[in-house]
């Protein structure tokens, strides 16, 4: 059985094709890197408008994401790169890439910050506004500090999941992990060899994430900033119960 | 110092503040008691403008707030004033409502440095100063979390003197608290009222209202049906809706009472 699974794999031009693979390994990272950027604060800017007290961007801001989170993403990136060249408007691949990812998932972080944001007690916003704060003070000191710690580990997951995410825009002939994979093994067949390497190339990247996405989730449980210290033996000690 | 005005508030059709009037003077401690339900908190939360009235006029200072007539013109007063009004009449609540990611210090110096402006140093000195007032010097570098409902509830009340408030309102600050831990936070607030800070408390505590207060008002059904000296009205009240709460309240204590001794 092991001997059948490890006869499968035909290592015959990997030489010439790893470096390839890295390339495009490099790729995926730029894009996950590049949407990140745009995506993270995009999002939080979205969720700000969503919450907000202005009528008219409350409207866009759900427009937006209830469109974005209503339609494939492909569908999104066939538009950027396929459609609008019609209007004049071009992109490179990379760029059409980057473009749709972000437009996806700054509308599904949108989503994240706002329940974030929504998840603060009600008592932190009155505590705030008892101290004369105005909505703005109370966002930046008091709201976001909260929500970030509430945030971080689902934004470290929507992280991941878009690093395996950016195989979409092999769509659009952007030269990442999967489109290489695909020009590699049509002209040497070793689909197996070549699609299972891929596999493990996403694999050492996302599963380590994942582990420190896991830390991070313990480390920001709300209320502790550090370790709880476990009150038990001073508590038992020095203590009498009257 | 605090006046209100003929004061009325609806939550939808619900009338929960009927004609209510009541001026607290400076210095003065006026504890409100009544039944749950009977409009105490709303009555608070409109001094600072948490909750925006119907009807009537509310004076701070000297001065009418918030919204209502001059010259014959209704005047709405903007966001920076009513914030500015609220950074001089403190608050503190029932679930203390400290901010979980602040230390102790912190939580007393976020509004004094960016709601007043003042430096971190001397916010920090003032903080201290209070921490060792409330008698948690000791605390000013930890998390809320790891304090007692007791502490955190001292920490909320010197985070609101730290903006030097000219009145404070409590609500019910010591109902969330276990039995062991009242008497902590209720001898803070006996000092404040020693040192005549002008006070508005919610309360359950009738030893507190009794002992420390210069009036008590009684509510119920979003109506202010009686108000006096302490003595006057725990001893001899003149309304029959008044007796009959004093008297469940004294009942209930008597049980408390003896369950505990069981
Ligand atoms: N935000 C609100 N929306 C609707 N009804 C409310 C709100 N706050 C309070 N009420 C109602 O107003 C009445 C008075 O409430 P409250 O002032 O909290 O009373 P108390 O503090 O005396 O217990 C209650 O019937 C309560 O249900
Ligand atoms: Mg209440």
């Amino acid at each position: 059985m092991l001997t059948t699974f490890i006869n499968l794999f035909n290592f015959e031009g990997i030489g010439d094709y790893f470096p390839d693979l890295m390339r495009g390994a490099a790729i995926s990272l730029q894009l996950t890197f590049c949407v990140m950027l745009i995506a993270l604060p995009l999002g939080l800017l979205l969720a700000l408008a969503k919450i907000g007290r202005s009528r008219i961007l409350r409207i866009m801001a759900s427009f937006y994401i209830e469109v974005v989170r209503g339609t494939p993403c492909l569908l999104q990136l066939f538009y950027i790169y396929f459609v609008l060249p019609a209007f004049g408007i071009r992109f490179d691949p990379f760029m059409a890439g980057v473009i749709g990812l972000s437009i996806n998932y700054s509308a599904y972080l949108a989503e994240v910050y706002r329940a974030g944001i929504v998840a603060i007690p009600h008592g932190q916003v009155e505590a705030a506004k008892a101290l004369g704060m105005s909505r703005r003070k109370m966002l930046r000191l008091i709201i976001l500090p909260q929500a970030i710690r509430v945030v971080v580990p689902p934004l470290g997951n929507y992280c991941i999941s878009l690093f395996k995410d950016t195989s979409l825009v092999s769509i659009v002939t952007v030269r990442e992990l999967i489109f290489t994979g695909q020009i590699i093994s049509s002209t040497n067949f070793q689909y197996f060899t070549v699609f299972t390497i891929i596999g493990a190339i996403y694999l050492f990247f996302s599963y380590p994430a994942a582990l420190f996405v896991r830390y991070l989730e313990k480390r920001m449980a709300i209320g502790a900033r550090r370790p709880v210290v476990p009150i038990a033996a001073d508590a038992v000690e020095g203590t009498t119960k009257p | 110092m605090i006046r209100l005005e003929r004061i009325n508030k609806h939550f939808g059709a619900h009338h929960v503040l009927k004609d209510v009037s009541l001026t607290v003077d400076k210095a003065e401690v006026v504890c409100v008691i009544g039944p749950s339900g009977s409009g105490k908190s709303t009555m608070l939360r409109c001094i600072n403008n948490m909750e925006e009235i119907g009807s009537g006029t509310i004076t701070i200072d000297g001065q009418p707030v918030y919204r209502y007539e001059k010259d014959g013109k209704l005047v709405i007063d903007s966001e920076k004033q009513v914030e500015a009004i609220r950074a001089k009449v403190g608050m503190v609540f029932q679930s203390f409502n400290l901010f979980p990611h602040l230390t102790v210090t912190e939580n007393i110096t976020v509004a004094p440095i960016h709601v007043l402006g003042r430096s971190r140093g001397e916010a920090t000195d003032i903080a201290l100063g209070l921490l060792e007032k409330v008698g948690l010097a000791m605390k000013a570098q930890a998390y809320p979390h790891e304090l007692s409902g007791g502490q955190q509830q001292r920490v909320a009340i010197a985070r609101a003197l730290a903006m030097r408030p000219k009145a404070i309102l409590f609500d019910e600050v010591t109902s969330a608290l276990d039995p062991e831990l009242v008497g902590e936070v209720l001898r803070v607030m006996r000092a404040l009222a020693d040192e005549g800070m002008t006070m508005v408390v919610v309360t359950h505590e009738m030893g507190f209202a009794r002992d420390v207060s210069d009036r008590v008002v009684f509510m119920a059904d979003g109506k202010i049906v009686e108000s006096g000296k302490p003595h006057e009205l725990f001893s001899a009240p003149q309304q029959e809706r008044t007796r009959d709460f004093l008297r469940s309240v004294l009942e209930r204590n008597r049980e408390m009472g003896a369950a505990a001794s069981q």
